[in-house]
């Protein structure tokens, strides 16, 4: 009887294991990005750039040359790195407070200049690392350590969409959004993820792909609630979706 | 190739981009905004890149990214920009790369102005950003020298992997000055192995980074960066003396203030006032054997600067109490004429032999 290998770990990502919390979808967005650098065979003419938050270590995760960024740099840090290096691949993979709080600037001025980067940002709607504080895409009524009577719009104003923020910028070339809450969505994640750096390869421009995750420790659900959290509260608040295909089509 | 005309800002530009310098992210800031426009115009000429960032603390990182891969890489401000770069510096310490930057004085503190200080000293030889770390700091006083010491960084940043500060104030940048460029040997440095380029089969994955959550591990790491500062310490030291062989009086001052010095130590000394003069050219690491070579023998120092006292603690430093140390300072953007200093140095010296 022949075996037939139907299921294998990656080579997009090293053997060390992880530290994210049971439930987290960290795990499940960095095998994405692993398998994608692998198949298109990139791994090594990739780099990477970390960021800070839960995903600050991810830089010992992915099986390629990596930088660690300072707090919401890291699209700065990778336009420094893709213009010495036009020809190799740059992503980031940031979190959305590092991404939409205190880097807003930074990738949003990165998008402008159309860098030919690829950004995987991991929304969960809240500061994990740092102890499960508001963040800029927090929701209304959303109860946080920073919010314990829930987001209001009076006090702490609205909740940033940021993939369609960036969408509007003409160096934007491939924004989407997708989750990770369940096996459709993660496999139409993978394939926006591949879409971004075959931008990249093209030299279209900046691409970002946007993905829904978890975060049951800081939102004290249990990890099926909180993948059922995503679809029922995240998805209404921040639709799935392209914003943005310089190349039009899908 | 002969001796042309220009502008400080320009000088060092130039310089930079003949010490192999093809990468420059900066942000514009009086009064050293010449140096950004003259490498926006200049790299494309020797197949380099300019890019202008968002903020200071864009161009810094992107310094960052780009340091990590290996290449000479530079970007400059003024006093204010300088405060924002100081995340960034304090990365490029922690991660251990090298890179130059420029700071050109303004007063301050807030926005303040943009006549020439030195009112950072503090802030370039002390740390200045998080962290417990040191940083090579040059301070040119002539355009000439501006050329040896621009080379001289960026030797310094590849031979340690650290980031060199070049501090000049807003006189040192705006004045012009004939200056010859001369084709000099540049650091012989190992493959830089530790830089992330994709790892194209040549073993890895490379990781750039300064974190370490295990607290005798970063402690270890300091350990080791501490060690690199005092070796820099050791080998980076650089000074000029004037007139300090038989002198009652020494003048301690660096940059374009340095020279309005000598000035008025000349015109002491046609009154018979011994005074002479210590010129720090490396701020970080302070010179101290200028200071333990004479401190025995002279009745005075005196720190001359364009900040209201900032250098003379490190002059106190090196004379440890052997002389005394009186200070003279105008702060705010204010040069001090030679007259002043003149007069300083006449009342220091009680009017002996005048």
């Amino acid at each position: 009887m022949t075996m037939k290998t139907v299921f294998r770990k990656t080579n997009g990502l090293t053997d060390k294991p992880t530290h994210y919390c049971p439930g987290c979808t960290h795990g499940v967005i960095h095998r994405l990005v692993g398998e994608v650098l692998e198949e298109m065979d990139i791994l090594e003419d990739t780099i990477g750039v970390a960021s800070v938050g839960c995903s600050v270590l991810s830089y010992e995760y992915f099986n390629c040359d990596m930088t660690q960024a300072a707090h919401g740099r890291a699209p700065a840090v990778a336009t420094g790195i893709k213009r010495v290096l036009p020809d190799r691949f740059v992503f980031t993979y940031q979190g959305d407070g590092d991404l939409a709080s205190i880097g807003i600037s930074e990738v949003i001025h990165a998008a402008a200049r159309g860098e030919k980067i690829t950004v995987i940002f991991v929304n969960n709607a809240i500061y994990g690392m740092t102890g499960g504080q508001m963040a800029p895409t927090t929701l209304i009524g959303q109860k946080t350590a920073t919010t314990p009577y829930g987001r209001t719009e009076s006090v702490q104003g609205l909740p940033i969409r940021v993939s369609e923020m960036i969408a509007t910028l003409d160096g934007a070339a491939y924004i989407e959004r997708v989750s990770s809450h369940d096996v459709p969505h993660i496999m139409k994640a993978k394939k926006a993820i591949r879409k971004a750096f075959e931008t990249q390869k093209k030299g279209l421009g900046f691409s970002m792909i946007e993905v829904l995750s978890t975060c049951p420790t800081n939102w004290g659900l249990a990890p099926h609630e909180s993948l059922d959290w995503v679809k029922d509260n995240m998805i209404p608040a921040y639709p799935l979706g392209v914003f943005k295909n310089k190349e039009g089509g899908n | 190739m002969g001796k042309v005309l220009m502008k400080g800002n320009e000088v060092i530009a130039e310089a930079a981009v003949h010490a192999g310098c093809k990468y420059f992210f900066g942000y514009p800031i009086t009064p050293q905004s010449e140096l950004v426009a003259y490498m926006a115009r200049r790299l494309p000429e020797v197949g380099g890149l300019f890019l202008q960032a968002e903020s200071e603390i864009a161009a810094i990182n992107m310094v960052y990214g780009a340091a990590g891969t290996g290449v000479r890489v530079m970007t400059s401000s003024s006093s204010p920009g300088f405060s924002l770069k100081q995340e960034g510096i304090s990365y490029l310490v922690g991660s251990e790369l090298p890179a130059v930057i420029c700071n050109i004085v303004r007063g301050g503190p807030g926005l303040g102005n943009i006549q020439p200080a030195q009112s950072d000293y503090f802030q370039v030889t002390k740390g200045g950003g998080h962290g417990d770390y040191n940083i090579p700091v040059l301070a040119p006083a002539s355009l000439q020298e501006i050329v040896e010491l621009t080379q001289d960084a960026f030797d310094i940043a590849d031979r340690y992997r650290t980031p060199v500060i070049l501090m000049g104030d807003g006189m040192l940048g705006q004045m012009m000055e004939p200056v010859e460029f001369r084709e000099r040997e540049k650091a012989i440095i190992d493959e830089k192995e530790w830089a992330t380029t994709g790892t194209r089969g040549d073993g890895g994955p490379r990781i750039i980074t300064s974190l370490e959550l295990d607290a005798e591990s970063l402690e270890q790491r300091n350990w080791k960066l501490q060690k690199k500062f005092a070796t820099i310490k050791e080998n980076e030291v650089r000074y000029e003396t004037y007139q300090v062989d038989d002198a009652d009086y020494i003048m301690v001052a660096y940059g374009t203030v340095a020279r309005i010095t000598m000035n008025s130590i000349n015109q002491a000394r046609q009154k018979g006032v011994k005074v002479g003069l210590i010129r720090p050219i490396s701020l970080w690491p302070f010179p101290e054997k200028p200071f333990i070579e004479t401190r025995d023998q002279v009745k005075a120092f005196i720190s001359v600067e364009m900040s209201a006292g900032q250098m003379i603690e490190d002059v106190r430093l090196a004379v440890n109490g052997h002389a005394p140390v009186d200070f003279f300072g105008r702060t705010g953007g204010v040069v001090p004429t030679q007259e002043e200093i003149y007069d300083k140095i006449m009342t220091v010296a009680g009017g002996v032999n005048v």
